[in-house]
């Protein structure tokens, strides 16, 4: 009989994927899943847009349906946290007092929404984003003809704007830095997201810190603003970006730097622990440089690719980077990482509803993006993937199908 | 299975060459793939995302969802790469006189 214990630590996308993946492959033993939240996995970018807006339940987030989950004999400890990694004994201590054997652990412990360190910041009506229960709170406040301060201009804060403002409501999005998304995307398609809000009514004010939140007279809160200004408002969205959950690993002595580092086999400085998700930082090969990827698609091929290397089989987990937004009747996805060094080779009009951006470096396309244009970005993935030589004027012709090149 | 069971779809030279279309067929929404000549029909509607899989890529049997990059094997309607865990329906397909037919049963 197969005694054997793999433990995973954080029961959101990337753990959900890694249990899910381990039965898959045919573990038979036990799989111990360890979540601090009361859900099932569940996935969170819904959270700002369809379950934001009220048009889904969360429960549609789940990975699987309930009797999909349970039929994995999972040995699923919901509303638990993990306290401390004793790696010589091999043993995970939770905050219900008990502790589990593991011969692997893998640490999907995700992040948490970072927060600001004004005067106000707790106040009632100041929202973070993150989980379900975020959700809900923050649903509750999205009220038609009231105003919402998004205090972030990452994708969080425009996703959150864009939901608001089809609720009915007043917008104001604040970033202390010069353009939109400017950690993620070339100036080209910040300029775009600019312009998208601007079109949507949204006030977007660049270079703007905020200094302090209060309670004003009417019930409402009022911001204060570096350049000096104030607005009024009903209720506030920080969207200033992820912490990750990597205190376990650090106190267990794990190597980490901004995250649990891990090598394209996810397996962390002690080779019993491995890392997936928003928590993991690893050299990845796309992008040229050590780094977490805070996407769906890494919490997914992650937490399956550190399931398959705690059994034991070769992964080397480098998919090109894949990340998507969705706001108003915009679909924005973004395949590789992009930046200011590239050629950039447009096909379509980049004023039209969509449109194709290339990136190229030495006449071979690294990145792509574009807004509703996700059948065109299908086939530039698989340029990039292939690594195919191509001209620029052909990519840039409409007259010639993408399929072709 | 009596010929009253068959619905009528499409003609065959609708269904282009390796690629998928989206159509109503008795009231569903039904995705049509022509892989290598053969016809195969589901269900038009990703069982994760509520994608339509008429404006995914196929390559090969497989279909893959234009949201998630999902896949389901247009054969059986299987899922076969992460994120769908549950199959589409996959209808039985008669050609008669350069007409699709699908069995909704």
């Amino acid at each position: 009989m197969n005694t054997e214990t793999i433990a995973i630590v954080g029961a959101g996308q990337a753990g959900g994927w890694a249990a899910q993946t381990l039965r898959s492959e045919g573990f038979a033993g036990r799989v111990v899943l360890v979540g601090d939240e009361p859900h099932r996995p569940y996935e969170r970018p819904p959270l700002s847009k369809a379950v934001l807006a009220g048009d889904a339940q969360a429960d549609t987030t789940h990975l699987l349906k309930p009797e999909a989950f349970d039929a994995l004999r999972i040995d699923w400890r919901p509303n638990v946290g993990a306290t401390f990694i004793d790696r010589a004994a091999k043993q995970l201590h939770l905050t219900q007092g008990a502790h589990v054997s593991y011969d692997k652990l893998i640490l999907c412990s995700g992040g948490r929404a970072r927060r600001l360190d004004i005067p106000g910041a707790d106040l009632p009506g100041v929202f973070s984003l993150r989980s379900i229960e975020d959700a809900a709170a923050l649903g509750a406040a999205l009220l038609a003809g009231k105003r919402l301060l998004v205090v972030g201009g990452g994708w969080i804060g425009l996703e959150v704007a864009a939901t608001a403002r089809k609720k009915g409501m007043e917008v104001t999005v604040v970033e202390a830095m010069g353009r939109l998304c400017e950690r993620t995307v070339p100036p080209e398609i910040s300029g775009y997201l600019l312009q998208l809000h601007i079109a949507h009514g949204v006030d977007v004010r660049l270079g703007t810190g905020i200094e302090r939140l209060a309670q004003n007279a009417r019930g409402g809160l009022t911001a204060s603003f570096t350049d000096g200004r104030e607005i009024e408002c009903d209720a506030v969205l920080i969207g200033v970006g992820l912490v990750p959950n990597d205190e376990l690993a650090r106190e267990a002595g794990l190597a980490c730097d901004g995250g649990v580092l891990v090598d394209s086999q996810c397996r962390s400085s002690d080779p019993d622990i491995l890392a997936a998700g928003d928590v993991a930082a690893w050299q990845c090969e796309w992008a040229g440089r050590r780094m977490r990827l805070e996407s769906w698609q890494n919490a997914q091929e992650q937490g399956i690719a550190a399931a398959r290397a705690a059994l034991g089989i070769a992964v080397n987990h480098q998919p090109l980077p894949w990340f998507w937004s969705d706001q108003y009747e915009v679909n924005l996805q973004i395949f590789g990482m992009p930046t200011p060094a590239h050629d950039v080779v447009v096909r379509g009009d980049r004023n039209s509803g969509s449109f194709v951006m290339f990136f190229l470096d030495s006449g071979k396309v690294v990145a792509a993006l574009g807004p509703n244009a996700a059948r065109d970005l299908r086939f530039a993935r698989r340029l990039i993937e292939r690594r195919t030589s191509v001209d620029a004027a052909q990519l840039a012709d409409l007259q010639v199908p993408l399929a072709k090149l | 299975m009596s010929d009253s069971q068959w619905t009528e779809a499409a003609a065959v030279d609708e269904v282009p060459a390796d690629d998928v279309v989206g159509m109503q067929v008795g009231g569903r929404d039904i995705a049509l793939y022509n892989v290598d000549g053969q016809i195969y029909a589901t269900d038009n509607v990703c069982t994760h995302g509520h994608a339509r899989l008429c404006e995914g890529f196929l390559e090969g049997h497989e279909i893959e969802c234009p949201l998630h990059q999902g896949k389901f094997d247009v054969r059986n309607g299987k899922p076969t790469c992460a994120p769908v865990t549950e199959a589409i329906r996959a209808y039985p397909v008669k050609i008669d006189a350069g007409r699709v037919f699908l069995s909704l049963g």
